[in-house]
């Protein structure tokens, strides 16, 4: 395999950059161009629904690099122009302004579109939360609010809620399942985070189906549950998950299947990758496709893009990873604890709210996870390392 | 090589640790990290260059004037 002259990398986030950087860390000297659909220089999206939200930090300081670093990376950054268009074939991407860049390789790495609740397009006081203009706009209008509504038990939903109420704001978090989190989790665990976000005055509607949203005069006033209930709100943030960003692949030939579908080279044609929230691989070591939404797979599974594109051909076998921050709490989630997993608690105690959890399944330990415990739970990874990798299969 | 961190960015990840252990540690306490060395010498700077970019937080900074 030769190394291609040149490389493009559609999507200027953590995967796209994390593509660039690895390239050259491994000698890379080819051209490379980074298209990026909005306007910024690469910022990084963990903090918009932490400290950027609460405005503890400007947005200046979740950029992910200086202007010196990025020029020194050597890379040419069209911003403010996304691809609408990829020849497979040529290896090829056409942008929104016209412009057409050729790559010896092509990265895809355009990320997610929050999904949005049906009903009427265009309520004001409605926001989602993805993009550091997302996190500007909700920010403005939670100053100045007094009860806001979070559709969303997952993640997202559970941490802009945390810091809305850090804000002042009366906030109402819904969702279906039994404690914010609960898949994620496991039921232990999302319960006690469920008890601090209830002793820090979060108002829980678990187990809730949401109808629809209400509005006045072209503002959002509420949401209303399925049991008839309506939530008032000057402001509702809908955390409901995200979809893959393809709709430029439409028609490109790729199989898109919810994500990038890719092998376990993370190559979803000859000379074409996926990185990132957008790709979905064939994970070897679990011999299922895989997408993952975290912060720590869009680096890795960058850099081993980039050593693949360099001819070295070595398959993608993370052990997935995530963190959150709610309230003083910090999460830390190697593995993944699978429906029906047994929880043990190996260091610390619960009742300290400092503890490792493992988490077993069919014998096998399939995760560990760190309440305040950040360098524990990372010592107590390797009894998940000592697994076979098959253990983390979710059962069919 | 000068490495500077900001403890306030780190969200305790660990990734520097597990790609560098000879330059970056953590807290017991909450997982923060720490600079075990500044100015590493020359056999680790591959090594931390790559914790720099795979750090989840951008809490790593490098000068490379040296
Ligand atoms: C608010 C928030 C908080 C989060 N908190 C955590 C956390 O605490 N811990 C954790 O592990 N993970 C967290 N995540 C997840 C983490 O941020 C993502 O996994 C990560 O950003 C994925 O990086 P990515 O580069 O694959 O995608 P993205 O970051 O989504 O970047 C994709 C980029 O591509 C651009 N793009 C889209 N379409 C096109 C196009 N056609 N042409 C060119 N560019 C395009 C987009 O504008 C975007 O800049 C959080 C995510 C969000 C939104
Ligand atoms: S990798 Fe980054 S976030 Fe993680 S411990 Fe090291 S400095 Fe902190």
């Amino acid at each position: 395999m030769t190394t291609p002259s040149s490389v493009v990398v559609a999507g200027a986030s953590a995967a796209g950059l994390g593509t660039a950087e690895a390239l050259r860390r491994k000698g890379y000297r080819g051209r490379l161009t980074v298209l990026g659909a909005e306007p910024h220089p690469p910022y990084d999206r963990p903090p918009l629904s932490k400290q950027v939200l609460a405005g503890t930090w400007t947005p200046e300081r979740a950029r992910l690099r200086t202007r010196e670093a990025l020029d020194a990376l050597d890379a040419e950054f069209l911003l403010g122009d996304p691809a609408v268009a990829l020849d497979v074939a040529a290896r090829t991407v056409r942008t929104a302004s016209g412009r057409t860049v050729h790559g010896g390789a092509v990265v895809i790495a355009t990320g997610l579109r929050p999904r949005t609740l049906p009903g009427p397009d265009g309520l004001a006081g409605v926001h989602v939360l993805r993009s550091l203009d997302d996190a500007r706009a909700l920010r403005a209008e939670l100053r100045s609010a007094e009860r806001a509504v979070v559709v969303g038990d997952g993640v997202l939903g559970a941490e802009i809620a945390a810091t809305a109420h850090t804000m002042g704001v009366a906030v109402t978090l819904v969702g279906p399942q039994p404690a914010p989190m609960a898949r994620q989790l496991g039921p232990t665990v999302a319960e006690l985070l469920a008890a601090l976000h209830r002793e820090h005055g979060v108002r829980l509607r678990l187990g809730a189906a949401v109808d629809a949203l209400t509005g006045h005069g072209g503002r959002v006033d509420g949401v209303r549950l399925g049991d008839g209930e309506v939530l008032p709100a000057e402001v509702v943030v809908v955390a409901v998950g995200a979809v893959p960003d393809t709709a430029w692949l439409t028609g490109s030939g790729l199989t898109l299947d919810d994500g990038v579908v890719c092998d376990a080279y993370c190559r979803a044609a000859d000379g074409i990758y996926a990185a990132g929230d957008v790709a979905r691989w064939h994970h070897p070591g679990l011999g299922e496709p895989l997408r993952l939404e975290n912060r720590t797979n869009a680096v890795e599974q960058s850099a081993a893009v980039a050593g693949n594109i360099l001819g070295e051909a070595r398959p993608y076998a993370p052990i997935p990873y995530f963190w959150t921050d709610q309230f003083d709490a910090r999460i830390h989630v190697h593995g993944r604890p699978l429906p029906g997993a047994e929880m043990t608690v190996v260091d610390g105690a619960v009742a300290d709210r400092r503890f490792v959890a493992q988490y077993r399944h069919r014998g096998r330990v399939v995760a560990v996870l760190g309440w305040n415990m950040p360098k524990q739970a990372r010592a107590h990874r390797q009894a998940l390392l000592a697994e076979p990798m098959d253990a983390f299969a979710v059962p069919s | 090589m000068k490495i500077t961190v900001d403890e306030e960015k780190c969200c305790g990840a660990g990734q520097c640790v597990l790609i560098a252990p000879e330059v970056f540690d953590q807290r017991e306490e909450d997982g923060i990290v720490v600079l075990l060395d500044a100015e590493p010498a020359d056999g680790h700077h591959t090594a931390v260059r790559e914790a720099a970019s795979v750090c989840p937080a951008a809490a790593i900074r490098l000068s490379e004037s040296t």
